[in-house]
């Protein structure tokens, strides 16, 4: 029986200070994390907690410990639940644990007016006439990505072997609903004036614990934050960062029903590509949709004949599974819509999709100013769709005029960048970063540290990823004045 | 083995054929909004896009 997909979203951003001349990222990270303005504890990351080394392969990776522990020192807990820290030379905000693919979605796009909020604030500390400016995408379009990585919970008795098999094609395929969409080709491979993705052209590995270089499609990174008797976390490095929200929500939601059919035998085939590596930058290319990719054992298939299995596998899965599911069954119509409209003509999908929404914005240009591929101008629009700044932002403007289709309001997506989620323990994490401020003195996503004026710290473990939700602790945490009292109704001393 | 090479377009019977007038209009629409959208986009554009671009350079991550 499948766990219950909590899921959430890692997402790095892009960075620039402008006009600079020595312009220092890890620095101007750190500084865009301690300006963020909304409610927050700076607090020490209990990094002996994580274990970016451990292989869900079953092996362990000496000396792969924390890249960067002054990075330590930069760090916040928000009280939505989310972590907000630098991560090598980006700002990172991971989001809270959701309940659902619809939240999950939401709290994504909280991440992006967090980080807007934060760089503004910055921008007010900067020298006059210097503005700092953060991006939501993947590639800097000169060989260098940074990372938007989804999780999910997995039952610990789910192997790894089958998540393996199953899941490389799916998430080769599933790009053409992913792609933030893509000027030119990095990485060495083939010239292309537009791609559907950011990332595809970095992947180089079907498996692997790497992140950072040799892009496995399959990552193997084994950090339950949970127990670790009962659970596993897929952590997914094969997705761009989104601003569409419709594709958020399809990318979480369709990748959680997934893996829920998976770790339920609902499966019947894992529709083995000949070649996952080559398949992951040619589907980026294919433009047309019509490439066929070869499958393992002879014949072919293109991208999205395979999505179109693996969606009608899936919606016998939700009918039979998960029929009550409002979020499910609307996962699997949004799904359909989409892969209905890839079919026709990918130009009705630009209202849902940003890498079609970035290629019509880009191709109407290159009509209007009769520009080329590679002028610059195009690689400026490319960027700039991406910028947190509403102002700014070209999705923004997309939006504004109703061009691209909401799933939130405005006030919808504020609220969430203050309160937590209320079905998972991010509730626990952001209720007591609002209520108890001064006495969280460390975090984890299984645990939280206390300084109630004792002589020895007080350490909450949160093992449970759905507990700690405001069905089991809300009323606890409204009887308690601080801390100490948090402690002492929990049955510490 | 033979199964998978047969890979199914369950959608496209199901779908109506679009009227070629209707899309037509449709797509004439969409020029008009794009155009508009075009020139409001032109305002906030980054003003020497070959500096913006040369500049944006993204080290290190993940």
């Amino acid at each position: 029986m499948a766990v219950h997909k909590v899921l959430g979203t890692e997402t790095e951003y892009g960075i620039s200070v402008r006009p600079s001349r020595d312009f220092n990222p890890a620095l101007a990270s750190a500084q865009l994390v301690n300006s963020y303005p909304g409610r927050r504890v700076r607090v020490q990351w209990s990094y002996e907690e994580e274990s970016p080394g451990r292989d869900a392969r079953g092996f362990g990776h000496e000396g792969y410990g924390v890249a960067d522990p002054e990075g330590a020192l930069v760090n916040a807990v928000l009280s939505n639940g989310a972590r907000l820290y630098v991560d090598h030379a980006h700002p990172e905000y991971s989001g809270p644990e959701c309940f659902d693919a619809l939240e999950g979605a939401l709290y994504d796009k909280a991440g992006e007016m967090i980080m807007f909020r934060a760089a503004a604030a910055t921008t007010e500390l900067l020298q006059t006439g210097q503005r700092m400016s953060l991006y939501k995408n993947n590639s800097d379009g000169k060989g260098n990505s940074y990372g938007a990585h989804e999780n999910y919970l997995l039952s610990r008795e789910t192997p790894f072997g089958d998540v393996i098999r199953f899941a490389t094609t799916f998430f080769v395929t599933r790009q053409i609903f992913t792609g933030a969409g893509k000027v030119g080709a990095e990485n060495g491979r083939p010239e292309t004036g537009f791609q559907i993705t950011q990332r595809a052209d970095f992947f180089e590995e079907e498996v692997g614990l790497e992140t950072t270089l040799k892009r496995p499609i399959v990552n193997t990174r084994d950090e339950p934050h949970g127990d670790p008797s009962k659970y596993r976390r897929l952590h997914v490095i094969i997705g761009d960062a989104n601003l569409s929200e419709v594709q958020i929500f399809l990318k979480l939601g369709a990748t959680a029903l997934f893996l829920a059919a998976l770790e339920d035998g609902a499966l019947p085939d894992p529709l083995d590509l000949a070649d996952p590596v080559e398949a992951c930058w040619r589907a980026s290319h294919d433009l047309t949709l019509r490439r066929p990719l070869e499958l393992d054992g002879g014949g072919t298939a293109t991208a999205l004949e395979l999505q179109w299995r693996y969606h009608d596998w899936l919606k016998k899965y939700v009918e039979g599974e998960l029929a009550d599911d409002e979020v499910a069954v609307r996962v699997i119509d949004t799904w359909e819509g989409i892969l209905s409209d890839l079919e026709t003509d990918p130009r009705r999908i630009a209202d849902r999709l940003d890498w079609a929404a970035k290629l019509r914005l880009l191709e109407g240009y290159i009509e209007r100013d009769g520009l080329s591929w590679a002028d610059p101008k195009l690689k400026a629009l490319d960027i700039q769709y991406h910028d947190v700044d509403p102002g700014r932002s070209l999705y923004r403007h997309l939006t504004a005029r109703g061009q691209i289709r909401r799933l939130f309001t405005d006030d919808e997506i504020q609220r969430a960048e203050t309160f937590p989620p209320e079905r998972t323990r991010a509730y626990f994490r952001g209720t007591c970063v609002s209520r108890f401020p001064g006495s969280l003195v460390a975090a984890n996503w299984d645990s939280l540290v206390f300084d109630t004026g004792e002589s020895h710290l007080k350490r909450v473990p949160m093992m449970e990823p759905l507990r700690g939700d405001r069905l089991r602790v809300g009323a606890l945490l409204d009887s308690v004045d601080d801390a100490a009292g948090l402690i002492a109704a929990l049955g510490g001393h | 083995m033979a199964e998978r090479e047969k890979v199914r377009r369950p959608k496209e019977a199901e779908r109506p054929d679009v009227d070629e007038d209707t899309a037509a209009l449709r797509a004439e629409a969409d020029d008009r909004k794009l155009d508009e959208l075009l020139d409001e986009i032109d305002q906030v554009l980054e003003e020497n896009s070959e500096e913006f671009v040369k500049n944006y350079i993204q080290k290190g991550g993940e």
